[in-house]
């Protein structure tokens, strides 16, 4: 394993029941690059990002992250992960403040990083609301804080920028996009601006890998089909 | 242990804010303990009779804060944060059997003075030190128990009946121990000591189900 790779897998696969929702998938991501995972609702995408924060074990081939394979040396590699998944992973009954310092305490991480994250994504005035109050946009922006407020070095993004009008996707910006200078796996809906991110594309349909390589080497009618 | 502080933190805080466990508890003995009032057609029970009424509505009452246990874990996505985070997973362990503890130490904040006054045990004043030994015992057992049933039972479709099945069966000894240490504490004449013998079994089985549940808590929050 080169040291700079952050991510290797071998013949992932990974099946729900009698479904195979993963099948023999693999490429290497280096430190500081980019992934986009394309595909249509049902490829595999999440699946993917759960397995590489793992939360979900390889049932075949091999995942390995920062040289440390998963499932059996998850314990290493947790807490240099961030996840933005689907779900907040916010109590709703909580504030936001109340939350991410309880986050805090998870990742032993200092309570000034707490106010620190909320300003960095504008929400330091409606921290002490509970979450069940906030609109979509501003608990996608708690959703955003509480992922990168362990400093992670590799961050797995679902749909980062869903619910976030363009203001609030310039906010959380220098946290999750480029410019973070993290390695970063991303999915999106919007294959056009992954693409323009991405260092790296996996084309997923049908769990397979339709396309592992540059997003200049994609040519339109793969990226076509993808989501025919 | 800080890890299991922050999660017991934050569940009580959780129950502070929602308030939908610990009312529920109180109000369900407290109905119980009327329906017996109305039922047994009895002005005062004693002795074994009214051991097994205080200790068998706790055990119910009990029942709705294991169901509870981990609901907010599972539908807010706790679980996740939880595993994404650098920590020993027994933490949550711990933490959520201290968040049951006191919720029955609670629930007996209520439970016991309505029980007293629907009841109306004989020698309840006299016997109460040992009366709440055997409780706070007893209450050890229902939180290990509670906690690893329900996180056996948060993953099924059915948790709201997985967990009295697996629950009840398991805590039957100590609902016995309980009950029949606290017996001889409620009759005419009483003591006011508890039976040693009572004590240690319930001691021995709350120190057996911890170490079994420590052992094996970490493969109930695998995938």
């Amino acid at each position: 394993m080169d040291d700079a790779n952050v991510i290797e897998l071998d013949g992932l696969t990974r099946h729900f029941g009698e479904r195979t929702v993963l099948r023999d998938v693999s490429l290497t991501l280096g430190a500081g690059q980019t992934l986009a995972v394309l595909g249509r609702n049902g490829a595999g995408k999440s699946t993917l990002l759960r397995i590489l924060a793992t939360l979900l074990r390889p049932h075949a081939g091999s995942a390995t992250l920062f040289g440390e394979p998963l499932p059996r040396q998850s314990w290493k590699v947790r807490g240099r992960v961030g996840l933005l998944g689907h779900e907040p992973l916010l109590y709703r009954d909580l504030s936001g403040r109340e939350n991410l310092v309880y986050h805090a305490r998870l990742h032993r991480v200092s309570l000034d990083r707490v106010e620190e994250v909320l300003a960095a994504v504008g929400m330091r005035e409606r921290a002490d609301d509970p979450v069940r109050s906030l609109s979509r946009g501003m608990v996608q922006r708690l959703t955003v804080a509480r992922a990168v407020l362990h400093k992670p070095e590799l961050l797995l993004l679902d749909e980062p920028r869903s619910n976030l009008d363009p203001a609030a996707g310039e906010l959380v910006e220098p946290l999750i996009g480029r410019a973070s200078g993290v390695t970063r796996v991303l999915t999106s809906h919007d294959p056009q601006a992954a693409l323009a991110e991405a260092d790296l594309v996996l084309a997923l349909s049908g769990g397979r890998a339709a396309y592992v390589g540059t997003p200049s080497g994609l040519d339109p009618d793969t990226l076509r089909s993808l989501y025919a | 242990m800080r890890t299991a502080s922050a999660i017991l933190r934050k569940d009580l805080l959780v129950e502070l804010r929602t308030l939908e466990t610990i009312p529920s508890m109180w109000l369900l003995a407290v109905i119980t303990y009327v329906i017996f009032h109305f039922g047994l057609n009895q002005d005062t029970v004693k002795g074994q009779l009214a051991a097994g009424v205080l200790t068998v509505t706790l055990l119910f009452a009990a029942m709705l804060a294991v169901n509870r246990l981990f609901v907010a874990e599972r539908e807010q996505g706790g679980f996740d944060a939880f595993l994404l985070a650098p920590v020993d997973r027994t933490a949550m362990l711990y933490a959520k059997a201290g968040a049951l503890f006191i919720f029955m130490v609670a629930l007996e904040l209520v439970a016991v003075p309505a029980f007293a006054l629907l009841l109306d045990p004989p020698c309840l004043g006299h016997s109460l030190p040992a009366l709440l030994l055997i409780l706070l015992l007893a209450d050890v057992a229902f939180a290990v128990i509670g906690t690893f049933v329900s996180a056996i039972a948060v993953h099924t479709r059915a948790r709201d009946l997985i967990g009295p099945i697996i629950g009840l069966p398991l805590l039957l000894p100590a609902l016995i121990a309980t009950a029949r240490g606290i017996g001889p504490l409620l009759v005419n004449g009483s003591s006011g000591s508890p039976s040693a013998k009572w004590l240690a079994v319930l001691a021995l089985y709350d120190l057996i189900n911890a170490l079994l549940a420590i052992g094996l808590f970490d493969f109930l929050l695998e995938e």
